[in-house]
């Protein structure tokens, strides 16, 4: 064992470390030579003692992401995927465990990594893939009782027409129906013919409840003579003011401090996965606006950047041009801004400054929405970004779509507005934000200190973002492992070392700086490449285009945090229209994993603020 | 009949002057109205993206106090509108009925964007519920995905426009001007699949036809599509007359044409802005002139 542990300190190579895994461990790795497919399968028996070796010896110390596929018809067997990256920057180690179908098994990894945690349950949740040695493995986002594991190949929606989009109905055909019209029951429900109805009771609760493992008998807490019991169960949400949507937490408290939390979501699942996997790789750029729908571009750029790895892959694929990722990149640092504003404003409503900061900030976003309505056409949902390009170029002069009647003061100049907006108007914002609140007493006494997460639980538990750069790790993708153009951009590494809610607060202020820094440097960029084409050849790229048989991983530093997409393309030989897998590994969900850990031992008032310090939004969080 | 104007101006409290020797006439109804639709207050509570759209139009651009609308109350208790702002998932279409259950009469509900109204780009998916009004009467819906500040204020204002319509005096027009409490919406179950209360018999009898043809049907296919449509028309028109109270007409927006004052302030308005336009357009041939001579 002791001549394994001298390869760690020589960083190996992406390939060598997988020589390596193959050399030490001969029988139970073995390269994935799927075509298009990259990494090692692990013997499942195996997984996780070669997972320590992962870990430990070879340095790859963060999982990103970890996510089943069903391969039903395609070798029928489920495989769980993980990606692990090193915390010190560099590419990915992939690493797939395989299965069978019918009782599905993978041992749990969350004894590895804790960040695992919550991407294990939702697997079970959705592909019904048990992972023995979990500590509590039980359903996520659906309910306990739901009938069957949805994301399964065989599973069928009670409004299921077709495998694949565009559906007969639709196109060519074009008829309008319905869905309600054809189900029995108007609704969106289906039953299974041996449903109980007698003994049917509304136990969705009590089964949350004692899923949680909470070690606190409900029945006797809840019994008012009960006073032998010192610990109250206190649920907060789905439906609270504080929780961001409608996420819930279920807090024991012991007094007016807290022993336990568990974090309870799925309340706004709206099977983004389900229906992405139905839908042509065009239609779900819109959809992937809808998952941190405050940073819809951002989430645009992850989905683009993965589907083109792939394209890039086949023959008939053109790069995007310059033009084309200044512009990118412009419109992800602007909603970068958005977002964080948003966030501290709402962080600030949790510790008490009720609305009024975030009224400014909310000012401050319209500028923006302004300027992306009258280049995408939405304010919000901007289906901005193309496979190899963009909606469209910026327009000459700006006006507000929806105001456009009697609105005769908005109308700019482009550039000039640019120019003005990012040289003058939020530097003065974030001057403003500063001078008000970074040395305040009260935002000091309630953050500073509280909600602490060490770097090295960051790094086990997965966080991403702010979290992770708050607590003491400098990784941030656009560094780490760029993509687009950030590699030749000038900025800075937002990094505070203590963990807490205030350190939180002080690397979003520190990124919202940077982002004006790389904003300044796109303007002359975009000066420079004024007239170009955003399209390699000057024209728009296939509309639905078809995608090469392989996988791929397409991440970028959004707002919230690491942002990835797998996408796996099933096509023959000229490739799908449609994914067979396409997983969201979504910052908001995972960065939830640690919240249990970091809110032991504070009190009630301050939990609210440690959420509101992660900054999550049940959109991506419940996907 | 002989009205004495003095003896008017004659009451124990102190009329101002600038109101004295008038007289206005209102309807109880109109008054009571008046007052409710200046004081909706919505609930604080959001579901999804559309919830943000909602938070920018409260705040001070758009700033829908200035319609009456004043605050936000988290507590459904002190709400009179649920702005059901995003897609209604089945997990969470329990707590949404159970707080509207909860909200004093008079209440109302608007359904904000594609997702509320109808399943919007999500409706079909399994989680999805298709509409809130699969579940709740819902007063206005308003379009978009998400609808814009502007869009979302002008529902607002159809929902007041529907408050002026209503009267006290017909107890059938509006639940709560009857006798007595209204129902609450039963509340429904999580069971293999979410079960609307109201359509138990209805589930019921679809699982007995499918036990009798044992075999015929896979797992999931119990509702769908096939041979149970027939079976189920009878069940169909039981069902409507199970699901209760829920009045058709009570589901749209009812606005008021013709005779009633709010109509002749929008014939007002459209004069006004009538000439408005003429007068743009005069000057427009103005200015067309002037930059010709010069
Ligand atoms: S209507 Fe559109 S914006 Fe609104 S909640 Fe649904 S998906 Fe989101």
């Amino acid at each position: 064992m002791e001549n394994l542990a001298a390869p760690a300190t020589k960083r190996l190579s992406i390939d060598d470390a997988i020589e390596h895994l193959k050399s030490s461990h001969p029988h139970a790795v073995k390269s994935d030579d799927r075509e298009g497919y990259e990494g090692v399968i692990v013997d499942s028996d195996r997984l996780v003692e070669i997972a320590r070796v992962i870990r430990d010896k070879l340095g790859f110390d963060y999982l990103s992401s970890a996510t089943a596929v069903d391969y039903l018809g395609e070798g029928d067997h489920m495989e769980m995927v993980y990606h692990a990256y090193r915390s010190s920057g560099g590419g990915a180690l992939v690493f797939k465990a395989q299965t069978d179908r019918e009782a599905a098994q993978i041992p749990s990894l969350v004894s590895v990594w804790r960040g695992a945690d919550f991407q294990e349950r939702e697997a079970w949740d959705l592909y019904g893939i048990r992972f023995p040695g979990h500590p509590n493995l039980t359903r996520i986002l659906m309910w306990e009782g739901f009938e069957g594991h949805p994301m399964r190949k065989d599973w069928r929606e009670a409004y299921y027409e077709e495998e694949q989009k565009p559906f007969d109905s639709r196109w060519p055909g074009g008829h309008v129906h319905r869905a309600e019209e054809k189900n029995v029951f108007g609704k969106n429900v289906s039953y299974p013919p041996d449903i109980d109805l007698n003994r049917l009771m509304d136990t969705s609760d009590t089964a949350v409840y004692q899923s949680l493992g909470l070690g606190v008998d409900i029945e006797r807490v809840m019994d008012k003579d009960g006073f032998e019991t010192n610990e109250l169960v206190v649920n907060m949400g789905p439906h609270h003011p504080s929780t961001h949507g409608v996420f819930r937490m279920v807090l024991t408290v012991d007094g007016e401090t807290v022993t336990s939390l568990e974090p309870v979501m799925g309340y706004l699942h709206r099977n983004h996965e389900k229906i992405g996997e139905r839908n042509t790789y065009l239609h779900n750029i819109p959809f992937t606006d809808r998952l941190d729908y405050i940073s819809s571009m951002g989430n645009n750029h992850g989905y683009v950047l993965a589907v083109e790895q792939l394209m890039s892959l086949g023959r008939r694929y053109n790069p995007p041009t310059y033009r084309c990722e200044a512009l990118r990149v412009m419109m992800v640092e602007l909603s970068r801004i958005v977002n964080h504003l948003w966030a501290i404003g709402f962080w600030l409503n949790d510790i008490g400054a009720f609305f009024t900061p975030v009224l400014y900030f909310i000012q401050e976003r319209e500028r923006i929405l302004d300027f992306f309505e009258a280049v995408a056409g939405s304010r919000m949902m901007c289906n901005y970004m193309r496979f190899g390009g963009l909606f469209g170029d910026l327009p000459e002069r700006i006006k507000s779509v929806s105001n456009l009647t009697n609105d005769r003061v908005r109308d700019y100049n482009t550039m000039q507005f640019l120019t003005e907006m990012i040289n003058e108007r939020i530097p003065r914002t974030i001057d403003e934000l500063e001078l008000l609140l970074t040395q305040n007493e009260i935002v000091i006494e309630r953050s500073m200190g509280v909600g602490v997460l060490g770097a090295e639980d960051a790094i086990n538990f997965s966080a991403a973002g702010p979290l992770l750069r708050g607590s003491g790790v400098a990784y941030d993708i656009r560094r780490a492992d760029p993509y687009s153009i950030y590699g030749e951009l000038d900025f800075d590494v937002a990094v505070e070392q203590e963990g807490d809610m205030y350190a939180r607060y002080r690397v979003r202020v520190t990124e919202l700086r940077e982002s004006v820094r790389i904003l300044k440097q796109i303007l002359p960029r975009l000066e420079a490449t004024a007239g170009e084409s955003i399209w390699a050849d000057g024209k728009p790229g296939a509309y639905q285009p078809r995608v090469p048989h392989g996988e791929s991983y397409g991440r970028v530093e959004n707002g919230k945090g690491e942002l990835g997409y797998y996408i796996v393309s099933a096509g023959g030989r000229g490739g799908s229209a449609n994914p067979w897998r396409y997983h969201v590994r979504a910052p908001s969900f995972i960065n939830l994993t640690p919240l249990g850990h970091m809110s032991k031992g504070h009190k009630v008032a301050d939990i609210v603020g440690i959420l509101g310090s992660i900054d999550i939004v049940l959109g991506e969080t419940d996907r | 009949m002989d009205l004495n104007l003095q003896e008017l101006n004659a009451t124990e409290f102190p009329v101002p002057v600038e109101l004295e020797d008038n007289i206005a006439i209102t309807s109880l109804s109109q008054l009571y109205n008046w007052g409710r639709r200046n004081s909706m207050w919505p609930m604080l509570f959001g579901l999804a993206c559309c919830a943000i759209e909602m938070i920018a139009t409260a705040s001070s651009r758009f700033d829908f106090s200035r319609f009456g609308f004043e605050v936000m109350r988290a507590t459904p208790r002190q709400a009179d509108l649920m702005i059901v702002s995003g897609t209604v998932t089945k997990k969470m279409v329990v707590p949404i009925v159970r707080l509207y259950n909860q909200m004093p009469e008079p209440k109302y509900v608007l359904a904000m964007g594609a997702c509320a109204s109808g399943g919007g780009p999500f409706k079909e998916g399994y989680n999805v519920v298709s509409g809130m009004d699969k579940y709740l009467p819902v007063d206005v819906y308003v379009p978009g995905c998400p609808p814009t500040p502007q869009a979302l204020l002008y529902g607002m204002i159809a929902l007041q426009r529907k408050i002026d319509g209503q009267s006290i005096a017909n107890g059938d027009d509006v639940p709560w001007y009857g006798e007595g409490p209204a129902e609450p919406t039963p509340v429904p179950v999580l069971g293999p699949d979410i079960i609307d209360p109201r359509q138990m018999d209805m589930i019921r009898r679809q699982a007995e036809a499918a036990a009798s043809e044992a075999g015929l049907l896979g797992q999931r296919e119990l509702p769908a599509f096939t041979q149970l449509v027939a079976a189920t028309a009878v069940a169909t028109t039981a069902e409507t007359t199970e699901a209760g109270p829920v009045d058709e007409d009570a589901l749209s927006v009812v606005l008021p044409t013709g005779g009633t004052p709010w109509a002749e302030a929008e014939d007002i308005r459209e004069k006004r802005r009538l000439r408005a336009l003429a007068r743009k357009a005069l000057r427009a041939t103005r200015r067309a002139a002037q930059t010709e001579g010069e």
